[in-house]
């Protein structure tokens, strides 16, 4: 039982990390080698040249994506935060009037597929002149049931005591939200952070047909175009998906804990 | 930090007794004014462009035309009839949706359900692994779609070389000949997905009270029987909720068919979100394409509907 665990889960590993290793692996390859059959498995001569060339393409401009990407990421990321953290607190602690049809409607859209979204929002982002902006990637998507749904739960759990008493001490809902709820939520605040930061980098289909200028591409969507510019140059490619990956497979790393903990919560009680 | 705010009600209860609890009675905005920040957001771009999309898909909405007449159910109609132009490319995507999700849903439920087994025991390195199965997820579509592109290259890729090796037919069209390019689709998001449903999977199984288990085994319960006994009814609240997640996401699957097979062989991959967005954001005809992402939701809706029923019902037996 145990051996069979054990070859399991190493095949299993091996399928998980190979691919990435070759990934990294070939963008380190001249164009040649990449292309080659029978591939090889290391670079004969590891060279920088992939590279250097998509790094100074002008229509693929990839810093500018990277950057783009980074500060969408964080800015949706922290309105995600902020406002599912305001409202969160309301729907836990407060009492008033239609309190539970609003919490309906927003538990509820989190089974509305997203589909349904698409064209009306087109328009909608259209009308503010968001279109080929980084607001139409930060803003529409930031009405996060999932964070509402998730922060409630949390702040259901924190011992009222302390709240009650913050208020004794003269306090009012604002003062009590911002210095003792807070900082006790601070893990549920920044697995939600995360996640909001992952879903949004990754983000695929909405900014392919949001933005058109080059210059103002996400990574994802940017990789897409280097693919419809570069199709077999898998030298070029792998650089670009390397590029892409690095980031946020640090940002994984470091805070895999806080990543897995907010998606293994989101079933339960789901 | 935890320290300060536990000396806090120490030193309040000292003071004076406390109140009752309504004693945290807010005046009526203020609740409001908390929620105000989400609301915004909420009513501008979910639930006004729900019904913002309704009325589109009611009139003949071309994107850059002023005029939008108004054409009641004809964009619903024009889908459902055989002899429209619309009716052949929208349902062949609903048709490709309808074969990726059938195919991928019990993979996708299978796979992490035997992984997250293997994973619910105490190991060394069993975070690491579960953070390596997780990985491929965060890396996102378009960097997963142009690498299994390259591995499943028809003539230089990876996949077709190794197959060679063990003396497998080395020339497969893994992106442009079917079943195989389905089967390269399926793989991809089992490979890219599997991990997001183990985790949840995982999480469920830590759930179940250990003594159900031994209580099991006091009454001479097997492997088999203690899994079939125990362990599945005590997951079935997450398994609903993965089913359903799963659905609506292979439902919606998009990007691993723009990346790795573009539609293709003909448009055979082509699926239905692929042709709502190029309908309603390449060709600009939005009354077309908002009448068919209500079709694939409702479509959907109905789906999650009888997969709740179908958790229920089993429910209901057992008791």
């Amino acid at each position: 039982m145990k051996a069979l665990r054990v070859s399991l889960l190493a095949v299993l590993t091996l399928l998980f990390v190979s691919p990435v290793l070759f990934m990294f692996l070939t963008s380190f390859k001249t164009r040649q080698e990449a292309g080659r059959t029978p591939p090889t498995l290391f670079p004969e001569k590891p060279t920088t040249q992939a590279y250097d060339q998509i790094l100074n393409a002008p229509d693929t401009p990839m810093l500018q994506w990277f950057a783009n990407s980074l500060f969408a990421a964080s800015l949706h990321s922290l309105l995600v935060v902020a406002t599912s953290a305001l409202a969160a607190y309301a729907l836990a602690r407060m009492d008033f009037r239609g309190k539970k049809p609003v919490f309906a409607l927003i538990v509820a859209t989190l089974f509305v597929p997203p589909v349904i979204l698409i064209i009306p929002n087109y328009e909608i982002v259209a009308r503010l002149y968001w279109l080929d902006t980084l607001i139409a990637i930060i803003v529409p998507t930031a009405a996060n049931a999932f964070g509402v749904f998730f922060l409630r739960q949390f702040f259901l759990q924190l011992p009222r005591e302390l709240e009650e008493s913050a208020f004794l001490d003269g306090a009012n809902r604002w003062q009590t939200f911002w210095r003792v709820v807070l900082p006790l939520s601070r893990p549920a605040l920044v697995t939600l952070a995360l996640l909001a930061f992952l879903t949004n980098w990754n983000d695929f289909l909405w900014p392919v047909y949001v933005l058109f200028s080059p210059e103002n591409q996400t990574l994802q969507a940017g990789l897409s175009t280097l693919q419809a510019a570069n199709s077999v140059r898998y030298d070029l490619l792998m650089a670009g998906a390397v590029i892409a990956s690095v980031p946020v497979l640090i940002l994984f790393v470091i805070a895999q804990r806080y990543v897995i903990e907010g998606v293994s919560r989101s079933g339960l009680k789901g | 930090m935890a320290v300060e705010t536990a000396e806090a009600p120490a030193s309040a209860s000292a003071r004076e007794a406390p109140k009752a609890p309504g004693s945290l009675r807010d005046r009526p905005f203020t609740a409001w004014l908390f929620l105000a920040p989400y609301l915004a957001l909420f009513v501008v771009f979910v639930l006004g462009p729900i019904l913002l999309g309704l009325w589109i898909s009611l009139h003949s909405w071309d994107f850059n035309l002023p005029r939008k007449p108004f054409v009641g159910i004809n964009n619903y109609k024009d889908l459902l009839d055989p002899g429209s132009v619309s009716f052949g490319p929208f349902w062949n995507g609903m048709q490709a949706t309808g074969i990726f999700t059938a195919a991928s849903v019990p993979f996708l439920l299978a796979v992490p359900l035997g992984i997250a087994l293997i994973m619910n025991e105490k190991f060394p390195g069993r975070n690491a692994l579960r953070a390596i199965y997780f990985a491929p997820y965060v890396l996102g579509v378009a960097v997963i779609g142009v690498l299994w592109r390259f591995l499943l290259d028809a003539n230089i890729g990876l996949v077709n070389f190794l197959a060679g090796l063990v003396s497998l037919p080395d020339d497969t069209a893994w992106l442009s000949s079917l079943p195989a390019a389905w089967v390269s689709l399926v793989w991809v998001t089992v490979w890219w997905t599997l991990g997001f449903n183990a985790v949840i999977f995982l999480a469920g199984l830590q759930d179940i009270p250990r003594e159900q288990y031994e209580a099991a085994r006091v009454d001479g319960a097997g492997a088999w029987q203690s899994f079939r006994n125990v362990t599945l009814p005590g997951l079935k609240p997450v398994t609903m909720f993965v089913t359903m997640i799963t659905i609506i996401a292979s439902a919606n699957m998009f990007g691993q068919s723009y990346i790795m097979t573009n539609g293709a062989p003909g448009q055979e991959t082509r699926t239905a979100i692929f042709y709502i967005a190029e309908q309603g954001l390449q060709t600009f005809e939005m009354g077309t394409a908002a009448a068919a992402s209500w079709i694939l939701t409702l479509t959907l809706m109905i789906l999650s509907v009888a997969v709740f029923f179908i958790f229920r019902d089993k429910d209901e037996a057992r008791a």
